[in-house]
């Protein structure tokens, strides 16, 4: 199962290395989403904050929010892709007839999305922080909370992803069936960040613990099924 | 090792959504035997070819391949391992190699020197090994296809217009890999408008109309 994964993740990895679609693309649109937001928010008003007396400007309070939007958008984008090139010329049938472990198929897909993801988020967040300039709390709980969002995200992903696979809507399908669900990933996530950014830190971990169980659901929910979603594909 | 038929059918159904591609087939191929499948377009020898490669459905009667049960969702997981399938699609990654590409599909289970032989023999070694699927003409990516269909060896050759965009060093190609295959104990069914070609490999000739399967005498 792992040296089919392993086989999978660097291929799908090669295929959006040389389609540059993650460069030209999703990372471009990732930091338009975040651009936009920014645009439609006022950025003097000053409020209160929900917990203790500092005041932060209504760009800080918002970015994490926006951030994970920003990062869940974009990762549509790449779930569909990833199933997209499974979907023209046969590529699923093939995938099927070579005999790979599904399990392995669905890690291997997941891990190269992580990947994707993870590099979105370091361009996303840079861009988050020059645009919305929030401070930089509790770094190990904003790992912490970017790690569990990735694989979340990921692992849900796949398996909603190959749900759509083969399907003529696909591309408006997977949105469709995949924003319901990551929109607690959203709430956990965005909680999480704000914990990390302007404290406490101890109010974010309890949602992390929640992004965490949410990943090893997906993940075994994706070992478990993935031979058969693949079979409907 | 099993001496009975490669391929049994009987009565066997394959729905594509509500229309059945495959109405009643019944076919029996033995070991060995390259069997021609002719018909008009629509016919079913497409969906009979997928059927016997465990990816379309067996919505009705009884299939067995290489003694295994395709009605069992776990012996059709085995039959697609054993099978090679060349259908219309070319089944690659445009923006990966052509080396890359049939070590991909090959999980590495081919040894290096022998995939070396079996690409320079099917024309995509040498300069293309490192040229994107995507810059190829047809007639090369279907010489990568095959590539990777004779690496991996299969004991069920199956084959739909496998001339089809070839020039004709690469239709003579074609001709000798399944005789060799043949003569190494490999099965093969072939389906092809080209009748006359395919009948002077083939050792059985069949029609299929309407989705079912009729000697061709």
């Amino acid at each position: 199962m792992l040296t089919d994964a392993r086989a999978i993740a660097l291929k799908d990895l090669r295929v959006e290395a040389a389609s540059r679609v993650l460069t030209a693309q999703v990372l471009p649109f990732g930091m338009l989403v975040l651009i936009l937001f920014g645009f439609g928010i006022p950025p003097d008003r000053r409020v209160l904050a929900a917990e203790g007396d500092v005041s932060r400007s209504v760009l800080e309070q918002v970015a994490p929010g926006l951030f994970w939007l920003a990062v869940l958008f974009s990762a549509l984008l790449a779930v569909n892709r990833s199933f997209a090139v499974e979907s023209v010329d046969g590529n699923l049938d093939a995938l099927k007839l070579v005999g790979f472990d599904p399990a392995g198929i669905f890690l291997g897909k997941a891990a190269a999305i992580a990947v994707q993801l993870v590099a979105l988020e370091i361009v996303v967040g840079i861009g988050a922080f020059l645009v919305y300039g929030p401070p930089l709390g509790d770094v190990i709980l904003l790992v912490a909370t970017v790690a569990a969002t990735t694989l979340a995200v990921a692992f849900a992903g796949i398996v909603y992803g190959a749900l759509g696979a083969g399907q003529r809507l696909r591309d408006t399908l997977v949105p469709l069936l995949l924003l319901p669900v990551l929109a607690p990933v959203l709430l956990a996530a965005t909680r999480a960040t704000e914990s990390a950014l302007f404290g406490p830190s101890s109010s974010g971990w309890p949602w992390v613990g929640f992004l965490g169980a949410f990943s090893l659901l997906y993940l075994g929910a994706g070992i478990v099924s993935f031979g058969s979603l693949l079979e409907e594909a | 090792m099993s001496t009975g038929p490669v391929v049994s059918l009987r009565g066997a159904v394959s729905l594509l959504g509500r229309f059945p591609a495959l109405a009643g087939a019944d076919l029996d191929v033995q070991p060995g035997e390259v069997v021609l499948l002719q018909g008009p377009n629509g016919a079913g020898k497409s969906t009979l070819l997928r059927l016997c490669a465990g990816l379309a459905p067996l919505s009705d009667g009884s299939a067995t391949v290489l003694d295994l049960d395709l009605a069992s969702r776990s012996d059709r997981r085995r039959v697609r391992t054993r099978v090679g399938l060349l259908g219309h699609a070319t089944s690659l990654y445009d923006e990966l190699t052509v080396q890359a590409n049939v070590e991909f599909w090959t999980r590495g289970l081919v040894d290096s020197d022998d995939l070396d032989a079996v690409m320079d023999r099917l024309g995509v070694g040498g300069r293309l090994r490192d040229v994107r699927v995507g810059a190829l003409s047809a007639g090369q990516r279907r010489r990568t296809s095959l590539s990777v269909l004779v690496a991996r060896r299969p004991q069920l050759w199956l084959l739909d217009e496998p001339h089809a965009g070839l020039d004709a060093a690469g239709r003579d190609l074609i001709d000798d890999l399944v005789r060799q295959a043949a003569d190494q104990g490999a099965t093969a069914i072939v389906a092809s408008h080209e009748s006359d070609r395919v009948e002077g490999l083939a050792t059985r000739v069949v029609n299929v109309v309407g989705g079912q399967v009729f000697d061709a005498d």
